[in-house]
């Protein structure tokens, strides 16, 4: 009996277990799944908590109830991978032999990461919302907000899902004028880059839109520190923003497990074959999701195409053919813009978000880097899409791994090269 | 693609003033280009330099701030002291490499 081993039963590991196991012999291969957590929570619905648009009922469900028949599940936290070893070492002592394993466990905040952010004005003036915790947090907060200074910030890049500050802002000028607060709301937007969006196709058409939210925008700011005396945020070249609530977004590092196990780079991402998704240097180790270094947005509709590659390569690994699927970096993120409206953004590797329809050219139904109230159902619907198709494994019916150029509208120049060939 | 005539060469730069030709890079240039920015270069400003080149020519790019200080063993603040404002961006211009993805 041969052993897969999948480390994280997040949305990635989750999708890989129900895949393989429809297509891996029982008789052959045991599959175990560990991760130390036992609820499965939908991250992009912690956007959406804090507004009192979702509830916990609609981001957290028992992580076994997504996991297929066949597929052992250990709660447990991971100490280490012994790659020469070939195996796993738990964080109470067991250990666990492997035979093939995918590292699925993901990028976390990490507020200690900034000087003072941890501090004083923790879950008091400093808010995030990209845990569960934190989302909960800041939902009472809000509850409590009359009016001030409220600022959206972003500490440090790579993050997971990079536009989700961006929708929070929006939502919050939202959210301010239902509540007829928005007139006594400063909103502040802070980025350590130099614009709010970065991607230049999508800059000239989003554009506008936060000046028309009345949204003002601090850039190049590189966070040394929170002063939590003063309540205000200090960069590097001694700039302050000062705030009466803070909404970070705290570093996100990969898991410590791997910084442990020597599989890391110098922000705890594996360095991963951006094609093939195999760990550079390790023949018997895949990596998916968030916890991988490839040049791509850290989000849920990436862990899901690559899952798609990532199938037909450990098949073909495990017969020992050469890996015949590549992954494009294909990425599709809806954007939250406020007011019942979204954007839907879809681009990979080797071409940046551009206008367009989605997923049938002409037809749409959705507008790609266009503004509409179906883009904002869109992403709506993900949650269903997300608990229902995408964690069970399952293609979602029209969008594929590989990005199509079909119904997308492509100034010169823009797609590059490898694309092409 | 612009032409630049500093100590005593010629060099091919970018928009930004960034060498599009690495191996048109010498310690002279790096030390006029230096100048331009209102820099001095002493031995800690030449040890970040090595190391971006050293780095850039094994893994093809710039490196960030987090693999300055955990692999290179910089502190934020030293980066800051040594090249204002904006310590990768200025340093990887005197080093000769290409505009980091980084914003600082
Ligand atoms: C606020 C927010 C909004 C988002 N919005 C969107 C969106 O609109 N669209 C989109 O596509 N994506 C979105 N995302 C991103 C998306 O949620 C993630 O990219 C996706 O969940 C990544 O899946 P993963 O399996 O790689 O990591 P995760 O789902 O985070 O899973 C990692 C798992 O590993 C486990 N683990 C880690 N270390 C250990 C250890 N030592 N031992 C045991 N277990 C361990 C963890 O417990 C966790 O269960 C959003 C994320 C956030 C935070």
């Amino acid at each position: 009996m041969k052993e897969l081993l999948i480390l994280g039963a997040g949305t990635a590991g989750t999708i890989m277990a129900n895949k393989l196991r429809r297509r891996l012999p029982a008789a052959d291969w045991r599959i175990r799944v560990v991760d130390e957590a036992a609820e499965h929570f939908y991250q992009p619905g912690f956007l959406f908590l804090p507004f009192g648009i979702y509830t916990a009922r609609d981001v957290v469900r028992p992580k076994r109830r997504f996991l297929p028949r066949g597929v052992e599940f250990l709660q447990a936290a991971v100490d280490r991978i012994e790659p020469d070893r070939r195996r796993v070492r738990l964080a109470d002592g067991p250990e666990l032999p492997y035979d093939l394993l995918v590292i699925a466990t993901g990028t976390r905040p990490v507020p200690e990461q900034v000087e003072g952010m941890a501090d004083g004005d923790w879950r008091r003036r400093v808010h995030e919302f990209y845990t569960f915790e934190g989302a909960q947090a800041l939902s009472a907060a809000l509850r409590d907000w009359r009016g001030g200074r409220l600022v959206v910030h972003v500490s440090e890049m790579p993050i997971k899902c990079p536009v989700a500050p961006l929708e929070f802002a929006f939502l919050a000028d939202w959210w301010l004028s239902e509540q007829g607060l928005r007139d006594k709301t400063e909103l502040v937007y802070v980025t350590p880059l130099s614009g709010a969006f970065t991607k230049p196709i999508a800059s000239q058409v989003l554009s506008g839109l936060i000046e028309r939210k009345r949204i003002h925008v601090v850039t190049d700011f590189a966070v040394a520190r929170v002063d939590n005396e003063r309540h205000a945020l200090v960069s590097w070249d001694e700039r302050d923003v000062p705030y009466d609530l803070l909404v970070t977004v705290p570093p996100n590092l990969g898991a410590d497990l791997i910084e442990r196990s020597g599989l890391g780079d110098e922000m705890n991402y594996v360095p991963t074959d951006r094609h093939t998704l195999r760990a550079r240097g390790h023949e018997n180790i895949f990596v998916i999701g968030d916890a991988t270094d490839v040049p791509t947005s850290k989000a849920g509709s990436v862990a899901h195409f690559e899952a798609e590659v990532l199938t037909e390569n450990v098949l073909a690994h495990v017969c020992g053919e050469p890996l015949p699927e590549r992954f494009d970096g294909h990425a599709n993120c809806f954007i939250e813009s406020g007011f019942g409206k979204g954007f839907l953004l879809d681009f990979n590797y080797d071409l940046e978000p551009v206008p367009g329809r989605f997923p049938f050219p002409r037809l749409g139904p959705l507008a790609l880097l266009g503004e509409s109230r179906l883009n904002h159902w869109g992403k709506l619907a993900f949650k269903w899409i997300y608990w229902q198709v995408l964690l069970r494994g399952w293609p979602i019916p029209f969008v594929e791994h590989r990005m199509s150029l079909a119904g997308k509208q492509i100034p010169a120049g823009a797609l590059k090269p490898e694309a092409v060939g | 693609m612009a032409q630049k005539n500093i100590a005593g060469q010629t060099v091919e730069v970018d928009a930004e003033g960034y060498l599009t030709r690495p191996e048109q890079w010498s310690r002279a240039i790096a030390e006029a280009l230096a100048q331009e920015l209102g820099l001095q270069l002493t031995e800690a400003h030449w040890k970040v330099i090595e190391f971006l080149q050293r780095d850039y020519r094994e893994r093809g790019s710039v490196p960030g701030m987090r693999r300055l200080n955990k692999v290179g063993g910089f502190a934020t603040k030293d980066l800051y002291a040594l090249f204002p404002d904006g310590p990768i961006k200025k340093a990887a211009l005197v080093a000769g490499l290409p505009k980091p993805a980084s914003c600082v």
